[in-house]
C-alpha cells in the first residue's frame, strides 16, 4: 500500500481554485490577493527545495546531513521568533536566548524520542529525525515567540507598576510574578487548546498524512499522541527557559528595571 | 540607624549632592521643575544608577540586596501604582485603625477595590502601603499633590509623628510653605540639578 502519488500538473490544478479567490479578492479590493498569492508562491518554493533537500539527505543518509539541516531548522525558527517581536533586547540577546530555548528544548525532547520512544537504528535517521524535530521546534517557536512578546511588551507598558512594586522592596522577581506567570500562560495556550480539540475538531497533519499513505489508524494515532506530548514539552520548557532568561535581562544586579535594554 | 548621610552623589548627569540626616530630621528639597528632584530620590533608592556614598547608619547599599536597602530607603513616587484588585492586597501588614482615620479615609478602606479610590485616597494610602515596612527614611515626591489643605496637613502630622519615633525624611515639593512646616532643613535645587545653598526654615 502506498499514497496515491500527486504530479507537478495535479498542484497546477490545485492551485487554480486559488487563482480564482484572488481575483475575487482583488475585485473586491480586498487588499488581500497580493500577499496572499506572494504566500502561495512561497509554500510552493520552500517546499519544493525542502523536498529535493530532503530527498537528497535520505538518499545519502549521514549524521552530517541530519545535523546540517536540524541547524537550519533551528535558524529559520530563531529568525521568526525574532521577527515576531515588537521590542528586541539589544545587541542581539533576544536571538541568544531564542536559540537557547529552542535549542534545550526542542533538541532534548526529540533526542529523548528517537532514542527512548521511536527507537529507531541508527538514532539519527533522517527520516524519523527531521520531521519529528521540525514539528516540534514548529511549536517550540510559537510558544516562545508569544511568551517573550508578551513579557517585554507587558513590562514595557507596566514600567510604573514594576518599579513601584521594586520601590516597595519587592524582588525582581516578586515585581513580575505576574507578567511571568501571563507570558507562560500566553506560550502555552496554543499548544494547550490544541491538545484538547486534537482528534475532535482538527485532524492533525502528520496522522492524516500516514492515514492517507495507508498506514494503521492506531498506528498513526498513537504516533500523533507521542507527537502531541512532544511538542507540549518542548513549548513548555522552551517558553519557561527563554522566559526566565528575558526576566533576568530586564533586571540589572542591582533589581533595577532596565527596559533602556529593549529597542524598538 | 541613627544618621543617613549622603556624600558626593552623582547621577543621571546631576549633582554632585551632599547632605547628612539625624534621626527624626526631615529634609525638604525644592527647585524648578527637571533640576533632578525625582531622580534624586529615585538615586537614593538605588532605582537608578549613581556615583558617590550613600549611608544609612553604617550601611551602605552594596552591603545588602537592592530589594532590603528599599525597604530601608522607601521611595513613594508621585502617582501610586495599583496592580491588583483589592486595596488590601498591596500591604504587607495592616496598618493601624487609628493611622487610617487620621488621613481621614474610610478605616473599611482595606477592603475596597482599588476601582474605587479617588487619586487623593490612592496618594494617602500610598503613604501607609510603604509606611507598613517601617522603613528608616521616607523618600516622598509631591505627596500631597492630589489633597486639599486639610488633608495635607493630616498627610504631614502622619510623616512627623514617624519622624518622632524615630524615621527621616527627604521631601521634594514647589510648596515652600508646605517645607516650612514639614523640613527641619532645606536644601534648593537649580537647573542642572545643581545643589545650592542650604535654606533655613527653623
Amino acid at each position: 500500500m502506498g499514497v496515491i502519488a500527486l504530479s507537478w500538473a495535479d498542484i497546477l490544478l490545485a492551485a487554480l481554485p486559488l487563482a480564482a479567490l484572488a481575483a475575487v479578492f482583488a475585485w473586491q479590493r480586498l487588499e488581500l490577493s497580493r500577499t496572499m498569492l506572494i504566500g502561495a508562491v512561497r509554500t510552493f518554493v520552500q517546499l519544493a527545495l525542502v523536498g529535493f533537500v530532503l530527498k537528497g539527505v535520505f538518499q545519502n543518509a549521514h549524521p552530517v546531513w541530519t545535523v546540517g539541516f536540524s541547524l537550519v531548522m533551528l535558524a529559520a525558527g530563531t529568525w521568526e521568533v525574532s521577527r515576531r517581536q515588537h521590542r528586541r533586547f539589544a545587541a542581539g540577546w533576544t536571538v541568544g536566548f531564542a536559540v537557547l530555548g529552542m535549542f534545550t528544548a526542542g533538541f532534548t525532547v526529540t533526542v529523548f524520542a528517537l532514542l527512548a520512544l521511536v527507537g529507531v537504528s541508527p538514532w539519527w535517521s533522517p527520516q524519523y529525525a527531521i520531521p519529528l524535530l521540525g514539528m516540534i521546534l514548529g511549536n517550540t517557536m510559537t510558544g516562545i515567540a508569544l511568551g517573550m512578546d508578551t513579557l517585554t511588551q507587558s513590562a514595557w507598558k507596566q514600567r510604573a507598576v514594576i518599579e513601584n512594586r521594586l520601590a516597595l522592596g519587592q524582588t525582581a522577581a516578586e515585581a513580575v510574578t505576574e507578567l511571568r506567570r501571563e507570558s507562560v500562560r500566553t506560550a502555552m495556550t496554543p499548544i494547550i487548546n490544541s491538545l484538547a480539540v486534537c482528534g475532535v475538531v482538527s485532524l492533525p497533519g502528520m496522522m492524516t498524512g500516514q492515514i492517507l499513505s495507508g498506514s494503521d489508524p492506531l498506528a498513526a494515532v498513537r504516533y500523533q499522541m507521542m507527537i502531541m506530548y512532544l511538542i507540549a514539552t518542548g513549548a513548555g520548557f522552551g517558553s519557561l527557559l527563554t522566559i526566565q532568561l528575558c526576566v533576568r535581562r530586564l533586571f540589572d544586579g542591582r533589581e533595577r528595571l532596565r527596559l533602556d535594554r529593549l529597542t524598538g | 540607624m541613627s544618621s543617613f548621610e549622603v556624600s558626593e552623589l552623582r547621577y543621571g548627569g546631576f549633582g554632585p549632592v551632599s547632605f547628612a540626616m539625624q534621626a527624626g530630621e526631615t529634609v525638604g528639597v525644592t527647585g524648578p521643575s527637571g533640576c533632578g528632584k525625582t531622580r534624586l530620590l529615585r538615586a537614593l533608592a538605588d532605582m537608578d544608577p549613581w556615583l558617590g556614598e550613600i549611608r544609612l547608619g553604617a550601611g551602605r547599599p552594596a552591603e545588602m540586596s537592592a530589594s532590603a536597602w528599599r525597604r530601608r530607603v522607601a521611595y513613594v513616587p508621585a502617582e501610586s501604582q495599583w496592580w491588583f484588585d483589592g486595596v488590601g492586597a498591596h500591604f504587607v501588614a495592616a496598618p493601624q485603625t487609628e493611622e487610617v482615620r487620621g488621613l481621614g479615609l474610610d478605616p473599611e478602606v482595606l477592603s475596597w477595590p482599588v476601582a474605587r479610590l479617588s487619586s487623593g485616597e490612592k496618594q494617602r494610602l500610598g503613604l501607609l502601603r510603604t509606611l507598613a515596612n517601617r522603613p528608616s527614611v521616607l523618600l516622598l515626591d509631591e505627596p500631597t499633590a492630589h489633597l486639599d489643605a486639610e488633608r495635607s496637613r493630616a498627610f504631614e502630622a502622619l510623616v512627623k509623628r514617624r519622624c518622632a519615633e524615630g524615621m527621616m525624611a527627604v521631601w521634594v515639593a514647589h510648596d515652600p510653605e508646605q517645607l516650612r512646616r514639614v523640613a527641619t532643613r532645606g536644601y534648593r535645587m537649580a537647573a542642572q540639578g545643581v545643589w545650592k545653598e542650604a535654606v533655613s526654615w527653623a
